[in-house]
């Protein structure tokens, strides 16, 4: 079992010794490339001295900020749209017309309104999150079981009640689903932001590293935003184990 | 179309229509300054003019190219590599692992990378949108791959067919559908990252003008932009459907 566990590790390990060995060995000067040891002593060291630290709380706040207020707003039109089909038809055209823009096309006119900074960030990141929890949130008001809406029929549920003690609670697994993959795609456009324009968080830390001609500082970089990335998937995927168990995770596909 | 659905449409677009007149109407009594808003009327002109003079035009094509030559190479690459691994249990051991540590990464993250290898050049753009873009393609093959019913290989095991044959009689036309849908999502990521190369490179392109436009304050040129950006993603996610439908129609059963 533990020999079936490494075999995945072997790969990277092997690629990381050869990377490193072909480097030392090569004497090579390089502004793109630097041994994976100096890229973890970089690492270490920016780790120490607050600059990733300070980096990633920058980009986590924005990523966070725009998920929840993306979240909300796809959350509160993805319910009305499940419950009622004349609002969803009527709507159609326009949503289909906004959806296919680019978030990262916004970020001309998120920059000449707002200026650089944390809101031209968030405002950017929370348009990119509207659009899965809007859809996921729709397709999951409109599998309720029909009987539970019947229920809340008989039981003569106000519109606000109905909402509050069946659709959320019914829909939640295959929300939380979709605030998943909102999550992801936060974290991405916040980077993609940062890396385009915004002089913030992570992505202005590694364009910096970049233009200051260190190449193991960009790859510490680069390693530490994937890591952000994995440990936040990772940190989801436990989160929705715990709450919804496997019945959750099988409908969720990849 | 149903009369009733063909009403539905109508009454649709008239609701999009409606909002078009509202902003027209905000724009008109300068509720928001005309310097971040232009009204529809200035923005369909100045796309008009773009047109006219043909600047906009040759932004256009160079941001389709962009597009078009990473994602086509993004996917052959990652067919090929997703058939490769998908195709042999040793490599899905030791190798898919490590892809999939990899998939939560801000593929944005490598353009500082690609830049100090590269510099701002078209090659630069081609290589981070093919990386950014082959990913879903080839974790769907790989996909694809593993979920070929397994009497299928039996089959081929009983015909005693070569691998290539393998491939490309039974798990390629099975894995179908799961290469076309990661072709589909990767052709989002490419028009994303065709944008941001193009802010961050000057690359001839609809990023570059959005950019420019911004700088300079002409709102209704960065709309013009925006909207022509927001037509990119509608038209080449309608033309992957149809290509969708037509690839898969001898699949009607499913």
């Amino acid at each position: 079992m533990s020999l079936e566990r490494t075999k995945p590790l072997l790969l990277p390990l092997a690629a990381l010794l050869v990377f490193e060995l072909w480097i030392r060995l090569a004497h090579l000067q390089s502004d793109s490339l630097a041994p994976p040891s100096a890229v973890l002593a970089a690492l270490v060291a920016a780790l120490a001295d607050l600059s990733i630290p300070i980096a990633t709380r920058d980009t986590l706040l924005a990523a966070f900020a725009g998920l929840a207020i993306g979240s909300v707003i796809g959350l509160a039109l993805g319910i009305a749209f499940g419950i009622s089909r004349v609002l969803d038809r009527l709507m159609e055209v326009t949503i289909e017309a906004i959806r296919p823009i680019p978030s990262i096309a916004l970020l001309p006119i998120a920059l000449i309104a707002l200026g650089f900074g944390y809101r031209m960030e968030i405002v950017i990141v929370a348009f990119a999150c509207v659009w899965p929890m809007l859809i996921l949130s729709r397709t999951a008001v409109r599998g309720i079981e029909p009987r539970l809406m019947e229920v809340s029929r008989a039981l003569r549920l106000t519109p606000v009640q109905r909402i509050i003690k069946i659709i959320i609670p019914a829909a939640l697994p295959r929300i939380f689903v979709a605030f998943r993959l909102s999550a992801g795609i936060a974290l991405i456009v916040a980077v993609t932001v940062e890396i385009a324009i915004n002089p913030l968080g992570l992505g202005a830390g590694i364009m910096l590293a970049q233009q200051a001609l260190r190449p193991d500082l960009m790859l510490a970089y680069l390693v530490w935003i994937g890591a952000i990335g994995y440990g936040l998937n990772l940190v989801l995927i436990v989160v929705q184990h715990r709450l919804f168990g496997r019945a959750a995770t099988a409908g969720a596909g990849s | 179309m149903s009369a009733a659905a063909m009403i539905w449409r109508i009454a649709s677009f008239a609701v999009a229509a409606g909002f078009v007149g509202l902003w027209q109407l905000i724009a008109n009594l300068k509720l928001v300054s005309p310097v971040f808003l232009p009204g529809p009327d200035r923005a369909w002109a100045a796309l008009m003019r773009g047109f006219a003079s043909g600047d906009l035009t040759s932004k256009l094509v160079g941001t389709l190219e962009h597009m078009a030559y990473g994602w086509l190479a993004a996917s052959i690459a990652g067919i090929a590599l997703g058939a490769l691994i998908g195709s042999s249990r040793l490599m899905r051991i030791y190798i898919a692992p490590s892809l999939e540590f990899l998939r939560p990464l801000p593929v944005s993250a490598i353009i500082p990378v690609a830049i100090a290898m590269l510099g701002l050049t078209e090659g630069m753009a081609l290589f981070v949108i093919a990386f950014g873009a082959i990913w879903p393609i080839m974790l769907a093959t790989i996909h694809g791959f593993a979920a070929v019913e397994p009497r299928l290989y039996e089959v081929a095991r009983a015909l005693q067919m070569s691998r290539t044959a393998v491939v490309f009689k039974i798990a390629l036309p099975s894995a179908l559908p799961d290469i076309l849908a990661g072709m589909r999502l990767s052709l989002t990521v490419a028009l994303i990252l065709s944008v941001v190369c193009e802010v961050l490179a000057g690359l001839d392109g609809l990023g570059h003008w959005v950019l420019l436009s911004a700088r300079a304050f002409r709102s209704a040129d960065l709309f013009a932009g925006v909207i022509l950006l927001g037509a990119t993603g509608y038209v080449t996610s309608v033309a992957m459907s149809l290509a969708e439908r037509r690839l898969l129609a001898w699949q009607s059963t499913r």
